[in-house]
């Protein structure tokens, strides 16, 4: 601050920020940053006979260039990449919707069906996977019953096992469980909306609906690039949901695996397969660049033309 | 309030809609928790049939409060989720405010370093953490966790938190300064009663992974004394046979905890908007 | 506010880690595993017996889930913050610790002597000098079936693989049993009780395995393709979804009576036991034509090593030495049916279905699984793309030959057998 000399008066060093910021930057990158990049360079390197070897961008080349390598890693950003488009197109559609219904005012039971829709949220995977192995399962009958007694028994398929549904049929699992989240900010995002905004509209003849799209809608709009952002992160970091459900080898035939189950493999090693750091960096590398690419997209091209209502 | 009246089949819809899409959400949580009071045989002869005088059984409850401590298993995680939650949300508002208030050369760099962390998964950083917990001879503490726990939870904490803040309207902020009032009297008197509802909200995000994590528990503080629930409740996933009863108990158990303060966040988020101190 | 509160909880919460470094000064071993089933023998049967022997040592058992075990306890390793004992898993995984320096030498231990080489082989570096678990048990593979069912439709147990596919079609028709409990959902199940099952009576156990090592032979070879090529024809005996089917729920759909044979590992034994509520049998997997011989799967699978940064070492030293007893072995042959002792001293169980698996060694040669040793270093990793070829095969979303050339194909791309 001190080296540059600005023309305006200088102003004294503002400690309050130093003091703000500190015991978060310390604890973070103490126990975070410093382990992960600790990782991450991991990537420009090599083990030969048991010493490690700088080898540059090697592994990298490995990753793009070395066929069985690049099918696994190409096939695992598309399945992600469909991951994601899924939860943009039901999760957070559904969360904003459920949201619009629970914060319209007057409506009774809202705490007990906000609680309710909250409650996959916070279970475990290994529950998660449990309750929709069972029911989907071909063998102990809930999922084929419940289409018999609507009569669509036909459209039942072992989907977890099928090539061709089974990505689908985790992502919806996912969304049935995290749309949780998306409802929860964008309520709360809702109720900061001041009653007199919402008033002046009532004032002007614009109610239900139109006012949910004409008034509510752009004020969360903020609220909305959030939950997108997030969404785009938690599902390329995904990993627990699919390693539970399907396991490490993400099947079947790796109609499943996302970059998360392909880092994991890689990374800790899985059954005979001996892990393998520097690939592993390398391929969170990959994803680190992919997430960052995407977050900067946010922080710089969308969130700063959101236009924010100060209340 | 001189509202409009909600139409009566507009509200029969929005119910009918919520009732369904609550269905959808509870359905699995239901069979989850009926089979727990089931016998092995009974939950897959016909698992969404509740427990009959034939098929009930607390095999499951005994065995969970038979093996293991897990009262103190129930203890220890919570100790470590409120901490946890608490440090993150003190630092992680702190670091926000600063973030979203003050311009200062740097600004967006620190944001976007805040934020690095969310975009790897911190399961990488294992062996390093691990050595730095040996070193500091924290391994089988649950600082240890709390410490790793804090870190993870902070960068979602800035993002959002960050988010919330700059919608503060700068007019109440300048009053106070005007008022003679220092930047941190203003942080915890104005802002942070303010943004509760986001802090709220923040709590139960960062709670989840927290109370759900069984990775850390396992390499950071695997000890009987310092089980959380979740480490505690694997002991009865096996290589070749799965006690299903047994974590189906625990598992069901360890809902209620989190529904617990979840209740409590969710509260705070409602009185934080209907009291509207300032607004 | 709560802050209070949640600083003294912090304060609180950190004084049982205090306790906890004050408890390791004493003399307690730890063992690392990966066998969370087995905690409760650990704890009633061997820790007390090898505790009363040996006063001023004291045993705990940790186990992890199996999921988890190798990921935690490298990262472990790598922070220096293990347990003493180290549960081994066959092959590299164990042969990768040792190389890196976590697992010691156990070459000269007292008692190693009580095992013969091919038992110790799965824990020796390639060149056979050095060993460094001592072997606890291996696993056999072959089918265990419903005995009732077999009275109740008038099936004798199969032995050749013809006998064996006309039970299933009985079963079949008779459509009160599914014929055959297994899925392809968890995939190592299509290929660990399916194609190293069956696989042995076709490339003739050691001979094809050692062949293959050797690049004498290939995965496209017909002794290799031809066991593809009757899990194919399993597909029709599964039951209703089995795509979708779980390692579980085959075991439960097999222990509830709903299936009539089951695919198997021994292990199974003291699972299906306390589970089954009707008479099981075994059959060893049915060779091609009468008076063939036989081959069976004889796993080397589980062992136990000594941490090389372990602070009791001798302590350690005096608990293997008794592991590689017969005093261990038969209390644990015993205790857990289906795990087979590796001890050169005979064990004698009680089980009636473990006595009949272990019979299987008399009159058939034993092999260990093909893809195990030294063919899956490297990546693609054969053992992995084995599962996914097995379940892809069955699924029917491959066919035989196509899946031994990826297999082979794969191979090739790294392992150039040594000439």
């Amino acid at each position: 601050m001190a080296t540059i000399d600005e023309p305006r008066t200088r102003r004294p060093f503002r400690w309050h920020i130093a003091v703000f910021l500190a015991p978060a930057v310390l604890v973070y990158t103490a126990v975070m940053i410093l382990p992960l990049f600790g990782t991450l360079e991991l990537s420009l390197f090599r083990s030969a006979n048991g010493t490690r070897t700088f080898v540059g961008l090697e592994n990298f080349r490995t990753l793009f260039l070395d066929p069985r390598w690049s099918a696994t890693f190409w096939n695992a950003l598309w399945n992600n990449t469909w991951f994601f488009i899924i939860h943009m197109l039901v999760q957070n559609p559904i969360g904003i919707a459920l949201a619009a219904l629970l914060s319209s005012p007057r409506l009774r039971f809202s705490a007990f069906y906000r609680t309710a829709i909250f409650i996959p949220t916070i279970l475990s995977f290994v529950i998660v996977g449990f309750a929709w192995k069972l029911i989907l399962s071909p063998l102990w009958g809930v999922a084929p019953n419940i289409l018999d007694l609507v009569g669509l028994k036909s459209l039942f398929a072992p989907w977890l096992g099928k090539e061709e549904y089974a990505l689908t049929t985790l992502s919806l699992i996912s969304v049935w469980q995290f749309v949780g989240i998306p409802m929860m900010l964008i309520y709360a995002a809702l109720l900061s909306i001041p009653d007199e905004v919402i008033e002046a509209a009532e004032c002007d003849g614009i109610t239900g609906t139109a006012q949910f799209w004409k008034i509510q809608l752009p004020l969360i709009l903020p609220s909305i690039g959030i939950i997108s952002i997030l969404t785009f992160v938690a599902n390329f970091n995904a990993f627990d949901l699919i390693y539970s459900a399907q396991g490490a080898l993400a099947g079947p035939n790796f109609s499943t695996d996302i970059l998360g189950t392909f880092l994991y493999r890689t990374f800790f090693g899985f059954q005979l397969q001996i892990g393998d750091p520097y690939m592993g960096s390398a391929i969170a590398s990959m994803m680190f660049f992919i997430i960052l690419a995407g977050v900067c997209l946010y922080l710089f091209a969308v969130q700063t033309r959101l236009r924010r209502y100060q209340y | 309030m001189n509202r409009a009246g909600v139409s009566l089949p507009h509200s029969i819809a929005a119910h009918a809609a919520l009732i369904a899409y609550t269905g959808i959400a509870l359905f699995p949580v239901v069979v989850v928790i009926i089979n727990s009071f089931k016998s092995r045989a009974a939950i897959f002869r016909s698992p969404l049939s509740p427990p009959t005088a034939a098929t009930f059984d607390l095999v499951g409850y005994r065995t969970v409060l038979e093996q293991g401590d897990f009262l103190l298993y129930f203890q220890n995680s919570l100790v470590v989720t409120v901490a946890s939650l608490f440090f993150i949300l003190l630092f992680g508002s702190m670091a926000a405010f600063a973030l979203a208030e003050y311009r200062f050369r740097g600004n967006t760099l620190m944001g976007l370093y805040l934020a690095l962390g969310i975009m790897i998964p911190i399961r990488l950083g294992t062996v390093a953490i691990l050595q730095l917990m040996v070193a500091s001879g924290l391994v089988n503490t649950l600082t240890a966790l709390v410490l790793v726990y804090t870190a993870q939870g902070l960068p979602l904490c800035v993002f959002i938190l960050a988010e919330f803040m700059k919608q503060v309207s700068d007019d109440l902020k300048n009053a106070g300064r005007i008022d003679g009032l220092s930047e941190y009297r203003i942080f915890f008197r104005l802002v942070l009663p303010l943004v509760r509802p986001a802090m709220a909200t923040v709590a139960v995000f960062s709670m989840i992974p927290i109370w759900n994590d069984l990775w850390f528990p396992l390499i950071l503080a695997p000890s009987e004394a310092t089980k959380t629930i979740t480490l505690g409740s694997q002991l009865f996933i096996g290589q070749y046979v799965t006690n299903w009863n047994a974590v189906l108990a625990a598992l069901s158990l360890a809902i209620l905890p989190v529904l617990i303060l979840y209740l409590i966040f969710s509260r705070q988020l409602i009185r934080g908007i209907t009291s509207g101190a300032v607004k | 506010m709560n802050g209070r509160i949640g600083f003294a909880l912090l304060v609180a919460s950190s004084m049982p880690g205090a306790i906890g470094i004050a408890a390791a000064q004493d003399k307690t071993l730890t063992i690392e595993s990966w066998r969370n089933d087995d905690l409760a023998i650990w704890q009633e049967k061997l820790i007390p017996a090898f505790e009363k022997a040996n006063p001023g040592i004291k045993v705990t058992f940790a186990p992890s889930a199996p999921t988890e075990y190798n990921a935690a306890l490298n990262a472990k390793l790598d922070a220096g913050a293990a347990g003493d004992l180290i549960t081994c898993r066959p092959f590299d995984a164990s042969l990768e610790l040792f190389n890196k320096g976590h697992l010691a030498d156990l070459s000269s231990l007292p008692g190693m002597e009580n095992f013969s080489d091919v038992a110790k082989s799965a824990w020796q570096t390639d060149d056979g000098k050095a060993t460094f678990c001592v072997p606890m048990a291996s696993v056999i593979h072959g089918f265990i079936y419903n005995a009732d069912a077999f009275q109740q439709l008038g099936i004798t147990v199969p032995a050749t693989e013809e006998e064996f596919f006309a039970a299933l079609e009985k079963i079949k028709a008779d459509g009160t049993y599914i014929p055959m409990a297994m899925g392809t959902k968890d995939l190592w199940e299509a290929a660990t009780m399916g194609y190293q099952n069956i696989g042995p009576n076709y490339w003739k156990g050691e001979e094809g395995r050692l062949a293959l090592l050797k690049g004498e032979q290939k995965l496209t070879d017909p002794q290799w393709v031809e066991p593809f090529a009757t899990l194919a024809k399993w597909k029709d005996y599964l039951g209703e979804g089995f795509e979708a089917q779980a390692y579980p729920d085959s075991q439960n759909l097999f222990t509830l009576g709903r299936a009539a044979i089951y695919p198997a590992g021994s292990w199974e034994i003291s699972v299906f036991n306390t589970q089954a509520q009707f008479k099981m049998g075994a059959f060893p997997p049915p060779v091609k034509a009468a008076g063939d011989t036989c081959y069976i799967s004889d796993h080397t699978d589980i062992a136990i090593g000594l941490n090389a940064k372990s602070a009791n070492a001798d302590a350690a030293k005096t608990f293997l030495t008794w592991v590689a007893s017969p005093e261990f072995a038969t209390i644990y042959a015993n205790a857990l049916p289906g795990f087979f002792s590796l001890s050169s001293t005979p064990v004698t169980m009680e089980d009636p279905l473990a006595q009949e698996f272990v019979s299987w060694r008399g009159k058939c040669q034993p092999t260990i699984r093909s893809t195990y040793q030294i063919l899956s270093r490297g990546t693609p990793n054969l053992e992995n793309e084995t599962w996914v070829a097995s379940a892809n095969v069955i699924n029917g979303t491959e066919t035989p030959e196509a899946a031994a050339k990826r297999l082979q194909d794969g191979l090739d791309s790294w392992y150039k057998p040594a000439k």
